[in-house]
């Protein structure tokens, strides 16, 4: 890839139960992500995605774009914004910034954006391959 | 009002996690990584790991063990009812694979107050059984209403 390209846009609509699955694989049990009632309490919405699902969406597409290997991840940097809900499309999209003509590193700006909302931004990733 | 400095670089508990086959499998599965190589062994072997690789986000799997105590140590304060998580970097380094034994140490590096919130930034480093860095992460906590 070179400077200025767009990555491949990962698109996932997260289903209603991915906050539950999310909590049990990290361990993450905070009830605003599970138990809509329990976040409705707080003021939120409904439960809402847990802020390194996104992360780790982020992540997949940086790696995807440098080839896949999951070795080639070596940086990543977020910023958590607006709430992610279940049930709705996530896009995550990129720009490659920097690009090495020979060492293979690439450094991609990225954000995850659902129903217009960024959910995640000024994502840094770099990518060594 | 400012949060105590006289916390800063104070340095929690290390945690210890392994890091199961299976775990890493389900991992993978509920963030949607579908390589092989997170899947089945042979795969990972055939790629050069030793076993199926974690996903590098894994990583908050195994080192978040370790912020637990420091988000909730009464020294620092933290309203959790308040807290969000804002930002969160990772830096990683030998991949981690099944069979592998995470030590995490968590450290306090940052503590301000700017437009009436509190921040609060920790820092964690991770190594595997062999003593060699597998991450490190940086976690900014933002409290609302100040800290």
């Amino acid at each position: 890839m070179n400077e200025g390209d767009s990555i491949p846009e990962l698109k996932v609509t997260p289903d209603k139960y991915l906050p539950h699955r999310y909590a049990g694989a990290s361990g993450d049990f905070n009830p605003i992500h599970i138990d809509p009632q329990f976040a409705e309490s707080v003021g939120l919405p409904g439960n809402i995605l847990h802020g390194l699902y996104g992360m780790a969406l982020v992540a997949r597409a940086a790696t995807a774009a440098s080839g896949g290997d999951p070795r080639s991840l070596r940086r990543l940097s977020v910023q958590f914004r607006g709430m992610g809900v279940p049930e709705q499309e996530i896009t995550v999209l990129g720009t490659v910034r920097e690009a090495d003509t020979d060492g293979g590193r690439l450094l991609v700006e990225t954000e995850a954006e659902q129903a217009g909302n960024q959910i995640i931004r000024n994502a840094e990733a770099e990518l060594q391959t | 009002m400012t949060p105590d400095q006289a916390a800063i670089g104070k340095t929690y508990e290390p945690f210890e996690y392994e890091a199961g086959r299976e775990k890493i499998r389900e991992y993978a599965q509920a963030v949607g990584e579908e390589a092989q190589v997170h899947h089945d062994r042979e795969a990972a072997k055939a790629a050069g790991f030793r076993d199926i690789v974690a996903p590098p986000m894994f990583c908050v799997v195994y080192s978040s063990g370790a912020l637990g105590p420091a988000i909730l140590d009464p020294e620092l304060g933290i309203d959790l009812a308040r807290m969000v998580h804002g930002g969160q970097e990772f830096v990683w380094s030998e991949p981690v694979c099944a069979g592998d034994t995470l030590t995490t140490t968590a450290s306090l590096k940052e503590a301000y107050d700017k437009d009436d919130k509190g921040f609060f930034v920790f820092e964690s480093h991770s190594v595997n059984q062999e003593g060699r860095e597998v991450v490190r992460g940086t976690w900014t906590n933002i409290v609302r209403g100040g800290s």
